[in-house]
């Protein structure tokens, strides 16, 4: 049966409501983590490693231990077996090489910033006072840091395991049989035809959610509570269960507000165990909420990348092959989805190009530094970052227009559904007509008259425009496409809806808000189809216990999935009361229709609301024998594909030719997410999008001094943009329903940053190629612009940009200095 | 332990704070203002803006003893008589947060900025927001929300500028 919808009555869906969540987080009714205060709390500090890599020779907790109000010290060797275990829940191979990963590890540290000590006392702050007291002695080790020389085994990172080369992952398409083979592709290209090779740096970065992690147990009551700042609170709960031996029907997770993610927060970390721990061990709650500095030393960081890109084409343009091999920097441990990220960029280096044959290689990397998981994107920005660029080059290799030369190579319209080279089956899409309104929007044509003007003129400041074209794969995701590629759990979505007695309804999702708008679309979504005022639904989530089942919020997958799932399951309500409306109405169930959530009889004005009947289903007084007295239904959706949305964004950047400055002119971009919910929130999620993917190309990356120590540990100096450095964007969209969804939505969290780094970077290199500049590595500073047109290269690492520790002749110190007398 | 008294959105407070304890740390932790938030160590995010006695300050880089005899706003004490102050307003219909941790902040600042420009400049709203970090809008929305409490906004979604990257 289908909810038809009346014609007088708005759509919910397509209309730019405003936000339900709004109310609290703008008037400060908020439930961080951090604001949670339970009778008899105490609160933790983490004793860190200063050091990359390191023996633990001793610690002596007594002096932290005699300190007032300090209830104990605790290291790993107290927790024993009670700490668990940081899981990885992704081995990208069968061999792979995985090291334990203990939550406060007993004898060797890894990086710098790993725990070995917790103080658990009366204050936050008298924590932090004794976990100075803590004399932990270390025997320093030689550190793997380097990601190249890591990958040699030059100095291993995990000493015991004799390599720091953790798994190496290939996907060909001649032995698909998808494709045919590129090696043979890349020798023909070399004679006659046209071969690119370049080498790509995706460098480190960090997430930066708003709100730092903080993490809450209570471990009174029969459930042990535990409160987090996470994305993922079902799939938390599973791993403390999997590795503590609590049973998990014995742990209650909740994710409160959640004050962003960016997948920053799609982990179990050390600091949620250790708390875990804390709390049974002394039967107290507990809290440990990060500083700002301990979150970009120790929150897990993204990308860090050495990309090589062979690209074969004839003399045309037309590519006939692509060879990728990426070398990819885990850190110090194997994380949650660790390897997988760069992985989820296996299908998407050929985006949305024709390409004959294909291949990718990965060899995933351990170091001595913090580990890497999902970033906003999570190797499909660093798929795209690399094709994207080398679009452009082959485009100047040609001396072509860029747009030319992808027109020439991409899938269009009327070959879709469309099997790619690397296995994947794109549902829908028109390349040409996103294409063609973003070149309206930016004035491409216009610009692009102008640079010529400004060339031949030999202007101090040049102009450069950048495009990027992008497809990614979202939704995650089919669960036997995951179990295929080794993923330790499935996909799917859960969803109920509760009919209240009141008429009132309230939805349950297993996605995980922390930011999204959810609670806003899906009540759009269940208005519509159930017939319900949008103010009626409520929308809970975030509780294991309230939603029992549920695969949470990453990889664009809450709508797509969570939003399907959350159909199906309106969809069972109808079903259910369909049979009560027709025995209140003494009709043939044949005869009803649903329309505007209410079952009429057809040619006749008699009929029964859903809330009527969720009333009557309450009461139960007059019900058919044969249904239960409930219309509350449930669904678990696992799609059958991902999906695919694209887009195409250009940038128009200018460059001062004397100081490398950059600056943004205009960016516009038109995207395709199939149809929208909620333009409003849509909108939001590409703004924030692009910021993100723009910050990877100018400004924000994680430094590592010499001896492993994080040197963008604090926001003065990772380089996280401000409304001055931002401009406003111009976004549109158009609209390919997506095949695989009754609603035909697509994923769009991820898209503007996926999309948005290379257009950037490719405007950058076109505004100075005519200096003969091919590259320039990431992100693009004043200093690296400037060299690369001083003649020095591509920029590389920028030597001394770390201010050096306590060096005595360099300023800024002392900490007193300048402060007067 | 230092004798303070002040006044916190309105209502009168006193208690004997460390002189080390932050302004924030008092708010939260002693008064339950929890919607003012703690977002980084360095005083760059901003999230932790409040108004003393008329100025925003980050309450981070205030100390408690510093507010004594003085008036303090939260976001807590911006609407009035259950009616959102017009920025606050402006901030949900343009859509102006996403995981709203920034937002107090973001919102403490913008009410200073109007205040001592009724009118600005979308480059004056940019600099003025300066030192408020957001990592969900890019920025977009929350700079047309100040312009929509201002009554400045163009209506469109589109607007442009040049900006120094």
């Amino acid at each position: 049966m289908t909810a038809v919808q009346e014609p007088t009555v708005e759509r919910e869906i397509g209309r730019e409501r405003r936000r339900k969540e709004d109310q609290r987080l703008i008037t400060g009714r908020t439930r961080w983590t951090d604001n949670i205060n339970l009778p008899g709390m105490l609160h933790l500090a983490m004793v860190r490693s200063p050091f990359a890599h390191a023996k633990i020779v001793s610690i002596d907790t007594t002096a932290a231990k005699d300190a007032t109000n300090v209830v104990d010290v605790l290291t790993g060797a107290d927790l024993g077996e009670s700490q668990g275990a940081c899981i990885n829940a992704w081995a990208i191979t069968e061999d792979q090489v995985t090291p334990p990963h203990l939550p406060m590890p007993t004898d060797r540290v890894a990086f710098a910033g790993e725990v070995v000590a917790v103080v658990v006392a009366r204050s936050a702050a008298e924590a932090r006072d004794a976990a100075e007291l803590v004399d932990v002695e270390y025997e320093e080790l030689p550190a793997a840091l380097d990601l190249k020389e890591a990958a040699t085994d030059a100095v291993l990172a995990h000493p015991d395991l004799g390599t720091n080369k953790s798994a190496f992952w290939k996907f060909d398409s001649a032995e698909a049989g998808t494709g045919g083979d590129v090696d043979a592709a890349i020798a023909s290209a070399r004679d006659g035809g046209i071969v690119i090779e370049r080498e790509y740096r995706q460098q480190r970065l960090i997430p930066a959610f708003m709100e730092p992690r903080s993490v809450v147990v209570d471990p009174t009551g029969e459930q042990i509570t535990v409160w987090s700042a996470t994305q993922i609170p079902h799939i938390l709960r599973f791993a403390i269960a999997a590795t503590t031996g609590v049973p998990e029907s014995k742990i209650r997770v909740i994710a409160p507000d959640v004050g962003g993610g960016f997948g920053g927060k799609l982990q179990q970390t050390p600091e949620e165990m250790i708390a875990f721990a804390v709390a049974r061990r002394i039967g107290k709650p507990v809290k440990f909420t990060e500083t700002r500095s301990e979150s970009l030393m120790t929150a897990h960081h993204g990308r860090d990348q050495w990309q090589k890109l062979t690209l074969a084409a004839d003399k045309d343009g037309k590519v006939t092959g692509l060879k990728v091999e990426l070398l990819a920097d885990l850190g110090a441990y194997v994380a949650i989805i660790g390897g997988g990220v760069p992985v989820l960029g296996a299908f998407m280096f050929n985006s949305i190009y024709k390409f004959p044959a294909y291949q990718f290689n990965c060899q995933t990397v351990l170091t001595n530094k913090t580990w890497t998981d999902a970033y906003r994107g999570a190797g499909r920005p660093e798929a795209t970052y690399g094709i994207e660029r080398m679009m452009d080059e082959l485009a100047a290799e040609l001396g072509e227009d860029p747009i030319e030369v992808r027109r020439r190579n991409w899938i269009d319209a009327s070959e879709f559904p469309f099997t790619t080279v690397a296995g994947l089956e794109y549902d829908s899409g028109d390349y040409e007509k996103a294409t063609q309104r973003a070149m309206e929007m930016l004035g491409y044509d216009e610009l692009r008259a102008e640079q010529k003007r400004r060339r031949d003129a030999g202007d101090r400041v040049q102009l450069g425009i950048g495009v990027s074209t992008f497809t990614e794969m979202c939704g995650l995701a089919p669960s036997r496409v995951l179990g295929q590629l080794n993923y330790g759990a499935g996909g799917w979505e859960h969803a109920s809806v509760r009919m209240l007695a009141t008429g009132k309804v309230e939805v349950v999702t297993g996605a995980s808000a922390h930011g999204q708008g959810h609670e806003t679309a899906f009540s759009q979504i269940v208005a519509d189809r159930l017939g319900v005022p949008f103010d009626d639904v409520e929308v809970l989530h975030g509780d294991t216990q309230i939603s029992h089942k549920g695969l949470d919020t990453y990889g664009s997958r809450s709508l797509v999935v969570g939003g399907e799932a959350l159909v199906k399951a309106v969809d069972k309500v109808i079903e259910k009361a369909k049979p009560l409306a027709a025995h209140l109405l003494e009709a043939n169930a044949e005869d009803l229709e649903y329309v505007g959530g209410r079952f009429g009889v057809r040619g006749t004005d008699q009929g029964v609301t859903i809330q009527e009947l969720a009333g009557a289903a309450f009461a139960a007084h007059n019900y058919p024998e044969d249904m239960e007295p409930s219309l509350d239904a449930e669904a678990t959706y696992d799609p059958v594909n991902f999906n695919y949305p694209h887009g195409t964004h250009l940038c128009a950047v200018e460059v001062d030719t004397e100081t490398g400055q950059v600056s943004i002119r205009k960016y516009a971009c038109c995207d395709d997410i199939g149809n929208i919910i909620n333009p409003l929130i849509v909108a939001g999620q590409v703004h924030g999008g692009l910021v993100q993917g723009i910050a990877q190309a100018l400004w924000e990356e994680a430094v590592y001094d010499d001896s492993g120590t994080l040197v963008s540990g604090s926001f003065t100096d990772y380089l996280l943009p401000t409304t001055a450095d931002t401009l406003s964007f111009e976004v549109d969209h158009t609209t390919s329903p997506s095949l695989t969804n009754t609603l035909g939505t697509k994923g769009v969290g991820e898209a503007g940053t996926i999309a948005s780094t290379p257009a950037v970077v490719n405007a950058v290199v076109d505004a100075v190629r005519h200096l003969g500049i091919n590259d320039i590595q990431m992100p693009c500073t004043p200093q690296r612009v400037w060299k690369a047109i001083q003649g020095a290269g591509s920029g590389g690492a920028t030597p001394g940009a770390a201010m050096p520790h306590f060096s005595e002749d360099q300023p800024g110190q002392d900490s007193t200095e300048g402060a007067g007398a | 332990m230092t004798r303070i008294s002040l006044t916190v959105d309105g209502a009168k407070v006193a208690d004997d704070v460390e002189p080390r304890m932050l302004l924030v740390q008092y708010l939260r932790e002693r008064l339950g203002k929890t919607g003012t938030v703690v977002g980084c160590d360095t005083s760059n995010c901003g999230a932790c803006t409040v108004h003393l006695d008329g100025t925003s300050v980050k309450s981070c880089n205030v100390l408690a003893v510093q507010a004594d005899g003085c008036e303090v706003t939260t976001i807590e004490g911006l609407a009035q008589d259950g009616e959102l102050h017009p920025v606050q307003e402006a901030f949900r219909e343009c859509h102006g947060l996403q995981c709203g941790f920034c937002t107090p902040g973001m919102i403490m600042q913008s009410v200073a900025l109007l205040k001592d420009n009724p009118n600005p400049s979308e480059e004056e709203i940019r600099l003025g927001l300066e030192g408020n970090l957001c990592r969900c809008t890019g920025y977009h929305n929350i700079v047309k929300a100040v312009q929509h409490a201002c009554g400045a906004s163009t209506g469109s979604t589109n607007q442009t500028a040049g900006v120094t990257a």
